[in-house]
C-alpha cells in the first residue's frame, strides 16, 4: 500500500505491508524523499498495535476522578450534554475546538465546519498557531498568498545560493538533506543562521551564529549591503513590486557594523552572505522555526522577502523565497477553516462573498455563520475564565506539553466545565480530558494532505481501525447529529468530504475545486491552485504575477525591536527550544516507540562548557532552568556548539522536564505565535 | 514632563534629530513633533557618505525612514537663529516664530579648519573641502570627475574613510597625520601600523608625525606644505581634522555650555524645557561624536518627553570603533593606551593581521582588531555586553571563536569506537553495522538494507562505505581467530 509518513510536512513516500496482522514499513521513490526515511519514519508502525493504544472512550469517573473505559454512547452522550449545558448558560461561544497540523485536510475541513455550523461557535484555532503562522502573515502580505515554498523542494538541489535561516532540516527533516547534498555536489552554497552549531549547520559553508532575537537585523544589513554593493534587481523592483522606496530608507539605517553589535555576526560573513545571494545565478531563501517562533516572527519573516524580492528571486526560476512547514499537514490545514479567522480554500471568514460561498455549500444562510475567533495561545489562556470558553474540543494536539507558559495553560484546562480530547493514545492533555475518545491513525484511514510543497498527496488506509475505535470523522458526524447540526447532514467517507472541500474551497485563494483524489494519485500529487479538472496545477508560483489584486509583491518596511523578555541580573541566559530527530512534536507518539526512545531516551539542557564551568555543572548532571513563569528539569548536555550566553532544550517532553514551563507567552501582533524561541532563564544545579 | 498635544520643537535633522522624531512619534501618537533641519536634504544616513564617496551608490540610497506626514511636520532648509526661552519660542532665519513646550537640540557638530596659512575657515577655498554633510561630499565628488590626486589632512577613522573612498573612485589618495601612526586614539602603534600597510595595499599613501605648514590653493591645483620641509601637490585637499560641538544657538540663548551644550542623565540642559543629545551634548563630561549614543539619547528623551518612563536615563555605553570596508577590518574598543589585567596578542603583519586584547577581571577591557579576525563579532558582544570571556582565550584571537571546533571525522573506521554514531537518522552505531556484515552483508546496499543506515539525509553512505572496504581488508583476519 502505497501511503505517506505519518510525521513531518516533508511527508516522505513510503510503503506499507501487512503481514499476519504485523505492519511494516519500506521507503518509496517520490519527489521529495527520493527513497529516505528517517528512524521516525521506519518505525511509525509500531504505534498501530502499541500496548498503550486506546480502543475505548473514557470517561472521568466523578467519584473516584480517574478516567474509566466506558460505551461509545455513554461518551457521546455526555459530551452532547456537556455542550448543551455549556451553551445554554454561557451562550455559543462558550465551546470551543482546538484543532492540529496533522489533521488530514478531509478533517480539517470537517473540524472547521463542525465548529462553525453544529457548535455555531467562532472559536476555533489549532497549533498550527505555533509552527508556521508567522510566516503565513508574512508570505500573505508580501505575495498575496502563503504557500510553504511556492516552487518545487527539486529546486533546492539546483540552487547556487541557499540561505536557511533557523532551520534544521538535518534533525526535522533528514530526508530532505539529499537535496542539499546535491545542491553541494553541483558546486553550490550552503549558508545557515542559527544560534547554536546545529547538525545541520555543521554541513554549511559559512555558519552565522547570532544571537537569539537578532535575525531581523541581519536580514535588514543583508539588504542594507545588497544596495550599496549593487546586487539589488532594479528592473524587477520597478516592475514586480510595490514599496520599495520606504523599505531602503529602513535598512539604509542597518549598516553591517550596527548589526554586527547586536547579533554577534562579523560584517565579514554578513558581505560574503549578500554577495553569495546577490551574485549567484539560481537563490533561494527559506525560513523555519528558528526566525519565525517570536514576538516579532512576522517582521522577521518580512525581512528575509523584502531581501529575496530586492534581489528579484521570488518567481525567477531556480530562485525564490520559501518556508519550511513543519507539521504533517501543516499546509492544508491551514486552509481549510480550523484557523479562527477563515472558512476553507483559505478564504476570510470576515469577507461576505466568502460567507456566502461557503454557507451555501454547508446549507446554512450565511448571516448564522459565526464571526473570527482568536488565536491559539488567546484561546487557551481564556478558558474557564469569566470571558472564556468553558468547554474544549481537542482534536489532534497536546497543549499541555506544546503550549507557551505551559504550566498556566495545564491550569486553564484543568478550569473548564468539559475537556473532550480525541486521540489514540492517552497523551498528557489527553489525561487531564472528561472523555477522551479514541481515534483511527493514519495507516486506518483514507484522505488527502497538503506537503511542504503545496503539493497535495494521498493518504491510505491499509486497514480498518480496531475494534472500539473510530475515526475523526465519524465522530464529528455523530455528534454533529446529536446536536441536531442545521444544514446539510454531513459525510463522514472522506472521499465525499473532499468533495464538499473542493466546492468549498473553489474560487479561494487555496483552490483545490479541480484536485480529486484519481488525478492525485496519476500523478505524484496535484499543486494548488487547481481550480479545473482538466487546467494545469500549479508546482510554481508567481512566475508572472503575485496573488496580490494588482499582481505586485508588496514590500513592508520592518525594524528589529528587542525581545518581549531580555535578560537582566536574574535571569542572566537566553533561553532557546527546538527539536531532536528521534522525537516529533509534544512527543506522544515518539515517545512511545522503543527505538526512538532508546535513541532520544530524555530532555536535555544544551549549554557551553564555560557556562557549564562557571555553575559548577558537569556533563549529564541535572540541571533546573528557571524563568518567571516556572521551571523544569533535565540532565546538562556540554556542547561547544551554543553560544555561551545562551541554553537550548528540546520541547518533545512534559512532566517535570517540560521547556514549555519557562518559555514565554508573548505573541506576535499579527499571526498570534507565541514568542518561544526566545526569553531570560537562570540555569541552577538541581 | 509634557501631556497630550504638547509641541515638541527639535533643532536639527540628522541622525540624532531625526531619530528623536521618530521615538517621539512612536510613542505619543498625540504628540506635535516639528523638525527643523538646516540641510536641504531628507535626513540620511552619514556613515554612509564614504560609500558614496566610492560611487557605488546614489545620493537616494543614503536617505533614511522619516516620519514626516505621520503627524511630524518636518521643515527642511530652515536655520534657527535664536531660541527664546522666555516665552518658549525659537525663531528661524526666515523670521518665524514656532513655540514649544519642549525643545530639543540636536545641532551636531561642524567640521574643524586648521588654524593654517591659506585657510579662512568662512571662505575655504574651492578644491579644499571638509568631509562632514551631503553638500561637502557633492563638492568632493563634482571635483574627482577631473582630479588624479587627493590629500587627506587627518588620519583618523572620517579621514582614512574619506582616503578609502577616494582611493575606490581610483584616485591617487596621500594621508597626512600629525602623530607617528593613523588612528591613535584607537589604536596602538603595532596596530596603526599594520594599518598603514593595509592602507598602502589599497593605493593610499601615509605620511606620518608631520605638521601641515601652509595651504596654496588656486584653480589649478592645491599644495600642501609640511613641517619637514616638503610639500605636497593635489588636485584636491579633503579636510577630516575633527569636529566641534555645534552650540552657537545654545550659548546665545544663556543655556550651560562647555565643550558642549551640558546635559544631565535625562538629558536635560540647564533649562528643564531643553534637552540635547547627539554631537552636541556633553555628558559627564564626555562628547560622544558616534551614531549608536546619540540613538540611544534620543530613546531617552522621547522616553522622558512622552512620560512613557519620566524616569529613564542615559547610561553611556563604551563605544566600539569600527572600519569595515572593502580590504580593511578594523574593531577598536576601550582604551588602547593601558590600564590593569592581562592582554593577548596576535600579529601576522605580512597578511595585514592584528589582534590585541586586553582582559581584565574575566571582562574585555580594550580590544584592537585589524584584518581576517573571525571572532570580531564574539569580542564586540562581549565587550558591549560586558560578559565574562572564554575559558580558552585563543578562541578569541583565532578561530571561529565560541563556536568551536568542528569535529573530525575519524581518519580510519578503525579508530572509531563501536558506540560511535555513523548514521544519525537511524541512529546506527559502528558496532550495529559490524554486527550487519558478520551478520552475512558484503556489500554497501547490504548494509543500508540491514541497517538502515544512509537511508534517511543519505550524508553517511561514504562512511558505510568506508566501513565495508575496512571489514574487506581486515575482517577474515578476525573472522579465523
Amino acid at each position: 500500500m502505497a501511503t505517506h509518513c505519518p510525521y513531518c510536512a516533508l511527508q516522505c513516500g513510503m510503503i506499507l505491508r501487512e503481514e499476519d496482522d504485523a505492519v511494516s514499513v519500506l521507503p518509496r521513490q517520490f519527489p521529495t524523499n527520493r527513497g529516505g526515511l528517517c528512524q521516525k519514519g521506519w518505525t511509525s508502525a509500531e504505534l498501530l498495535s502499541h500496548p498503550q493504544r486506546l480502543t475505548s472512550p473514557l470517561l472521568r469517573d466523578p467519584a473516584s476522578g480517574e478516567l474509566r473505559p466506558a460505551s461509545w454512547d455513554a461518551a457521546l452522550d455526555r459530551i452532547t450534554t456537556g455542550i448543551r449545558d455549556v451553551q445554554e448558560k454561557h451562550g455559543r461561544d462558550a465551546v470551543a475546538v482546538f484543532g492540529g497540523g496533522g489533521l488530514t485536510n478531509e478533517k480539517a475541513y470537517a473540524l472547521g465546519r463542525f465548529a462553525r455550523v453544529a457548535l455555531g461557535t467562532r472559536h476555533i484555532d489549532y497549533n498550527g498557531r505555533f509552527c508556521m503562522s508567522s510566516a503565513a502573515a508574512a508570505g500573505m502580505r508580501a505575495f498575496g498568498v502563503d504557500r510553504g515554498l511556492p516552487f518545487p523542494l527539486s529546486d533546492l538541489g539546483r540552487a547556487d545560493t541557499l540561505l536557511l535561516v533557523g532551520a534544521n532540516p538535518a534533525e526535522t527533516m533528514p530526508p530532505l538533506m539529499r537535496w542539499l547534498t546535491e545542491q553541494r555536489e553541483r558546486g553550490g552554497r550552503l549558508i545557515v543562521i542559527d544560534p547554536r552549531v546545529t547538525a545541520t549547520a555543521r554541513q554549511a559553508d559559512l555558519h552565522l551564529q547570532p544571537l537569539p532575537g537578532t535575525d531581523l537585523a541581519v536580514a535588514n544589513a543583508l539588504l542594507h549591503i545588497a544596495l550599496t554593493e549593487g546586487y539589488v534587481d532594479g528592473d524587477y523592483v520597478a516592475t514586480r513590486t510595490t514599496g520599495f522606496t520606504e523599505v531602503r530608507r529602513t535598512v539604509a539605517g542597518w549598516w553591517p557594523a550596527r548589526a554586527e553589535a547586536l547579533s554577534g555576526v562579523p560584517v565579514a560573513d554578513l558581505e560574503e552572505t549578500a554577495r553569495a545571494l546577490g551574485t549567484a545565478g539560481r537563490a533561494i531563501i527559506l525560513t523555519a522555526r528558528g526566525a519565525e517562533q517570536h514576538a516579532k516572527g512576522v517582521d522577521t519573516v518580512t525581512g528575509f522577502v523584502n531581501l529575496a524580492l530586492a534581489l528579484g528571486l521570488p518567481g525567477r526560476p531556480g530562485s525564490g523565497y520559501g518556508c519550511l512547514t513543519g507539521q504533517g499537514n501543516g499546509q492544508g490545514g491551514r486552509e481549510h477553516g480550523q484557523k479562527a479567522d477563515q472558512l476553507p480554500g483559505y478564504r476570510r471568514i470576515d469577507d461576505l462573498e466568502a460567507r456566502a460561498h461557503v454557507a451555501q455549500v454547508w446549507g446554512v444562510p450565511a448571516d448564522e455563520l459565526p464571526g473570527p475567533g482568536v488565536p491559539a495561545y488567546q484561546l487557551l489562556d481564556s478558558l474557564g475564565t469569566d470571558q472564556g470558553p468553558r468547554a474544549l474540543l481537542v482534536f489532534g494536539s497536546n497543549p499541555v506539553v506544546s503550549a507557551p507558559r505551559a504550566a498556566r495553560i495545564e491550569g486553564r484546562l484543568r478550569d473548564l466545565d468539559l475537556l473532550v480530547v480525541t486521540d489514540f493514545l492517552l497523551s498528557e492533555t489527553a489525561a487531564l480530558a472528561d472523555v477522551v475518545l479514541p481515534t483511527a491513525q493514519w495507516a486506518e484511514e483514507d484522505g488527502t494532505m497538503t506537503n511542504l510543497e503545496g503539493r497535495v498527496l494521498r493518504r491510505r488506509a491499509l486497514r480498518p481501525p480496531p475494534a472500539g475505535v473510530r475515526t475523526d470523522l465519524s465522530i464529528l458526524t455523530a455528534l454533529s447529529s446529536r446536536l441536531r447540526a442545521p444544514g446539510r447532514q454531513p459525510p463522514d467517507d472522506p472521499h465525499t468530504v473532499f468533495a464538499e472541500l473542493r466546492r468549498a474551497s473553489a474560487g479561494g485563494i487555496a483552490d483545490y475545486a479541480g484536485i480529486s483524489w484519481d488525478r492525485i494519485d496519476a500523478a505524484d500529487g496535484v499543486y494548488w491552485p487547481c481550480p479545473d479538472d482538466e487546467g494545469p496545477d500549479s508546482p510554481r508560483l508567481f512566475t508572472y504575477r503575485f496573488a496580490t489584486a494588482d499582481g505586485l509583491a508588496r514590500f513592508h518596511p520592518v525594524e528589529h525591536r528587542p525581545a518581549a523578555e531580555e535578560v537582566c541580573a536574574d535571569y542572566p541566559l537566553y533561553f532557546t527550544t527546538g527539536r531532536v530527530l528521534a522525537q516529533y512534536q509534544s512527543g506522544t507518539q515518539t515517545r512511545r516507540v522503543a527505538a526512538l526512545r532508546r535513541a532520544a531516551p530524555e530532555a536535555f539542557v544544551e549549554l557551553h562548557p564555560d557556562l557549564a564551568e562557571r555553575l559548577g555543572v558537569a556533563d549529564g548532571e541535572p540541571v533546573r532552568v528557571l524563568s518567571r513563569r516556572g521551571e523544569f528539569q533535565a540532565p546538562a548536555r556540554l556542547s561547544p556548539g551554543i553560544r555561551p550566553d545562551t541554553v537550548f532544550a528540546p520541547f518533545h517532553w512534559g512532566g517535570r522536564a517540560r521547556a514549555n514551563s519557562v518559555t514565554n507567552d508573548a505573541v506576535d501582533p499579527i499571526s498570534g505565535m507565541p514568542e518561544f524561541k526566545i526569553c531570560a532563564v537562570r540555569v541552577e544545579k538541581a | 514632563m509634557t501631556g497630550h498635544s504638547e509641541r515638541v520643537v527639535v533643532v536639527g535633522n540628522g541622525m540624532a534629530g531625526a531619530r528623536v522624531a521618530a521615538e517621539l512619534h512612536a510613542r505619543g501618537e498625540d504628540l506635535k513633533v516639528t523638525v527643523l533641519g538646516a540641510e536641504p536634504h531628507p535626513a540620511y544616513n552619514r556613515i554612509m557618505l564614504s560609500t558614496l564617496l566610492t560611487g557605488k551608490i546614489g545620493e537616494s540610497d543614503v536617505e533614511l525612514a522619516e516620519v514626516a506626514g505621520r503627524g511630524v511636520d518636518l521643515r527642511t532648509g530652515v536655520t534657527v537663529s535664536a531660541i527664546e526661552r522666555a516665552t518658549g519660542q525659537v525663531r528661524t532665519d526666515d523670521g518665524d516664530r514656532i513655540p514649544y513646550h519642549h525643545l530639543v537640540l540636536a545641532t551636531g557638530s561642524r567640521a574643524v579648519v586648521p588654524a593654517l596659512p591659506g585657510l579662512d575657515p568662512e571662505h575655504l577655498p574651492e578644491r579644499v573641502i571638509p568631509f562632514r554633510t551631503l553638500d561637502d561630499c557633492r563638492r568632493i565628488l563634482a571635483l574627482t570627475g577631473t582630479a588624479r590626486r587627493a590629500l587627506v589632512l587627518g588620519g583618523g577613522l572620517l579621514g582614512l574613510e574619506a582616503a578609502r573612498g577616494l582611493a575606490i573612485r581610483g584616485l591617487d589618495v596621500g594621508v597626512v597625520h600629525r602623530v607617528p601612526y593613523l588612528m591613535d586614539r584607537q589604536l596602538d602603534p603595532a596596530a596603526g601600523a599594520v594599518l598603514a600597510g593595509t592602507l598602502a595595499g589599497l593605493g593610499v599613501t601615509t605620511h606620518l608625525a608631520v605638521e601641515p605648514t601652509a595651504v596654496h590653493a588656486d584653480a589649478a591645483g592645491v599644495r600642501l606644505e609640511l613641517s619637514d620641509g616638503r610639500s605636497l601637490d593635489a588636485d584636491l585637499l579633503v579636510l577630516a581634522c575633527g569636529v566641534r560641538p555645534d552650540t552657537a544657538l545654545a550659548a546665545a540663548a544663556g543655556l550651560a555650555v562647555d565643550r558642549g551644550v551640558l546635559v544631565d542623565d535625562r538629558l536635560r540642559t540647564s533649562d528643564r524645557r531643553i534637552s540635547a543629545i547627539g554631537d552636541c551634548a556633553q555628558h559627564d563630561g564626555t562628547l560622544t561624536g558616534l551614531v549608536a549614543p546619540a540613538w540611544a539619547q534620543a530613546r531617552v528623551v522621547a522616553q522622558v518627553v512622552t512620560g512613557q518612563d519620566p524616569l529613564a536615563r542615559y547610561r553611556p555605553r563604551p563605544a566600539v570603533t569600527r572600519l569595515k570596508a572593502a580590504g580593511i577590518d578594523l574593531a577598536a574598543m576601550g582604551d588602547p593606551t593601558g590600564g590593569p589585567g592581562e592582554e593577548l596578542t596576535f600579529a601576522d603583519p605580512a597578511r595585514g593581521t592584528y589582534a590585541w586584547l586586553r582582559i581584565h577581571d574575566e571582562r574585555l577591557a580594550a580590544a584592537i582588531l585589524l584584518g581576517d579576525n573571525p571572532s570580531v563579532g564574539t569580542v564586540i558582544q562581549l565587550f558591549d555586553r560586558g560578559h565574562p570571556v572564554p575559558t580558552d582565550r585563543r578562541a578569541l584571537l583565532l578561530g571561529r571563536a565560541v563556536g568551536g571546533a568542528v569535529a573530525a571525522p575519524a581518519a580510519s573506521p578503525a579508530l572509531m569506537p563501536d558506540a560511535a554514531t555513523v548514521c544519525q537518522c537511524n541512529t546506527v552505531s559502528k558496532g550495529a553495522l559490524v554486527r550487519c556484515w558478520r551478520d552475512g552483508a558484503r556489500t554497501v546496499d547490504a548494509m543500508v538494507a540491514g541497517t538502515r543506515a544512509g537511508t534517511g539525509c543519505g550524508g553517511c553512505r561514504d562512511a558505510v562505505a568506508g566501513i565495508v572496504d575496512w571489514l574487506s581488508r581486515t575482517d577474515p583476519v578476525e573472522v579465523g581467530r
